[in-house]
């Protein structure tokens, strides 16, 4: 039996702890929430065998600032958590963005707004990874349909934390949390792992925690280590030190912006099934991209010509995929259950904003591949 | 194989969901297919009729719930009342004849069976209900090999309590194969 013990069968939630320790995580701190229990449950063995540190705070505001001060002593860090709580979370994630501090985030999506609907599937925090926080900044946000794909992209959450020094968001929402299937955890090495940069300057000699180099990126200095240094919320110089300098100000403000919005291609991560030739195309993501893949296989099966894009990025929002992927088709249906977030960004990315439809379902139950078909029918004239 | 969309159903405490977690595994791990666990969750699973949705099949899965079960587990009447009518025309409906009577007549094919008294009678311990409800469903349909069960119990439970389940799935094995 031992060969298979690569294979698991598990939840959602489960996959993302798998893939959280493939990337290496040190520290979780985290407060309880459905439907995102269960990740600081297995966390809070997992994490201790393999000497890391596991913390349940008084709430979700204590949470975020624990792992962004383990984050800064060098360790690789997350919490996870639902609505409600991401909303407290708000305030130190900006204060991570501003100081660009890497870590990540999983929000396993309910029913909102405020304590919604506790126990049910929902993707309505889509616009809230985005602009939760306020001030203009940019930011990271994943999602997935699978398992398998789960554990991928928070292994690629912690490895664009890294590499960006930024809060990266892991979108789940209740149905991939919850539901069971089979992962298959790679083996060490299959999948590329970033660890942290650290500075080469020796210690005695000055190190500046905000000049970057010359590809961009800022090295690091473990907080509390060889170098001392400065981290705040205001804006800074190279010290780190508060500085309100209108071109200091500027410049923060727009490499803050740049280091991720000029790596779209970078960073962005979709899936596409039966393109091609597709006249008729589902945009998807997370659980509901499910459906639209059931519904577009059946389609195809009697000769309807239909594909879907499966986004995993969302923010940054990778608009030219979108615009060059979807050029072709008669309509384009956007699958998501909110009252319409990724629908808006879609209609502004490509040619036809008119061609482009709003398939959704927010009743707390699954969009089924019967739902969209309906609306898929009335595109065509066809009725119900 | 042809799709096989099963619905668990039963209260809080007979094992359903444990009951459907395990098949799901050993069909994805040990048969090499396509398999998806999941349940209803919420304030309304408390103390009323439990349910776990389990698909199996060769092609991947995308759509992860059953709306429409071709085999229908029920081990209470309120549970048997709740999802008799939702099962696929032509189904398998397997009850405990000792929790569940039989009224709706809907177009399936009815199996009750003592599977609750045949655990107490020769095993003398309720914990293991659930197992023997496995070997009869897979004595009946066929669904996957009873090995199966053994590697992924082999796997979750402590060494001391494999006797007892392997003899719980026996049982109830035989009683599908003289039912099936």
């Amino acid at each position: 039996m031992k060969d298979k013990e690569h294979i698991r069968f598990l939840q959602g939630n489960e996959a993302c702890v798998e893939g959280a320790l493939y990337a290496g995580i040190d520290f979780f701190a985290g407060y309880p929430i459905t439907p995102s229990t269960e990740i600081m449950e297995h966390l809070a063995s997992r994490l201790p065998q393999k000497g890391g540190k596991f913390i349940q705070m008084e709430d979700e505001i204590a949470s975020m600032g624990a792992i962004i001060g383990a984050s800064l002593t060098g360790k690789k860090v997350m919490t996870a958590t639902s609505g409600p709580g991401f909303s407290l979370k708000q305030e130190a994630l900006g204060y991570a963005c501003m100081a660009e501090i890497p870590c990540v985030i999983a929000n396993v999506q309910r029913g909102g707004p405020s304590t919604g609907n506790p126990t049910h599937v929902s993707q309505g925090d889509v616009n809230q990874a985005k602009w939760g926080t306020h001030g203009d900044h940019a930011i990271i946000a994943l999602t997935a349909s699978n398992h398998q794909d789960v554990f991928n992209i928070t292994v690629e959450a912690f490895n664009m934390a890294e590499t960006y020094r930024t809060p990266v968001i892991i979108l789940l929402d209740e149905v991939i949390g919850h539901m069971r299937e089979k992962l298959v955890i790679p083996e060490p090495g299959e999948i590329t792992v970033v660890e942290r940069l650290r500075t080469s300057v020796q210690k005695g000699v000055d190190y500046h925690p905000y000049l970057p180099r010359e590809d961009g990126r800022l090295p690091m200095s473990d907080f509390g280590g060889e170098h001392r240094y400065n981290v705040t919320g205001l804006f800074h110089d190279m010290w780190g030190f508060p500085n309100n300098n209108p071109k200091v100000v500027s410049e923060l403000l727009r490499h803050l912006m740049e280091k991720i919005e000029t790596n779209v291609n970078n960073i962005n991560m979709y899936k596409e099934y039966w393109l091609e030739d597709a006249e008729y195309i589902l945009v998807s993501y997370g659980s509901s991209a499910r459906s639209a893949i059931h519904l577009a296989r059946n389609r195809r099966a009697r000769g309807f010509k239909i594909g879907v894009l499966e986004l995993q990025t969302l923010w940054p929002f990778p608009a030219d995929m979108v615009r060059e992927k979807c050029a072709g088709a008669k309509a384009i249906v956007v699958v998501e259950m909110n009252m319409g977030q990724v629908v808006t960004q879609v209609k502004n990315a490509v040619d036809h904003p008119n061609k482009v439809f709003l398939a959704n379902r927010v009743d707390g139950e699954l969009i089924s591949p019967s739902n969209i078909k309906t609306l898929l029918r009335m595109i065509q004239g066809k009725g119900v | 194989m042809e799709r096989s969309r099963l619905v668990f159903s039963g209260s809080g405490g007979q094992g359903v969901i444990t009951a459907a977690i395990i098949l799901a595994k050993a069909a994805a791990i040990f048969e090499n297919k396509h398999a998806i666990q999941s349940q209803s969750y919420g304030a309304a699973a408390r103390g009323g009729s439990t349910r776990s949705d389990v698909i199996i099949d060769d092609a991947q899965i995308y759509f992860p719930k059953v709306t429409q079960p071709n085999i229908l587990i029920s081990l209470t009447q309120e549970s048997y009342n709740t999802f008799a009518p939702i099962i696929r025309p032509g189904g398998l409906l397997l009850v405990d004849s000792k929790y569940v009577t039989i009224e709706k007549k809907v177009d399936a094919r009815h199996i009750a069976l003592p599977m609750f008294d045949t655990v107490m009678k020769n095993i003398g311990n309720a914990i293991v209900f659930n197992i023997c409800m496995l070997g009869t469903l897979i004595g009946i349909s066929e669904l996957i090999n009873p090995e199966s069960i053994i590697k992924v119990l082999g796997r979750t439970i402590p060494e001391e309590f494999m006797e007892m389940n392997k003899k719980a799935l026996a049982l109830g094995l035989e009683m599908g194969k003289s039912a099936g």
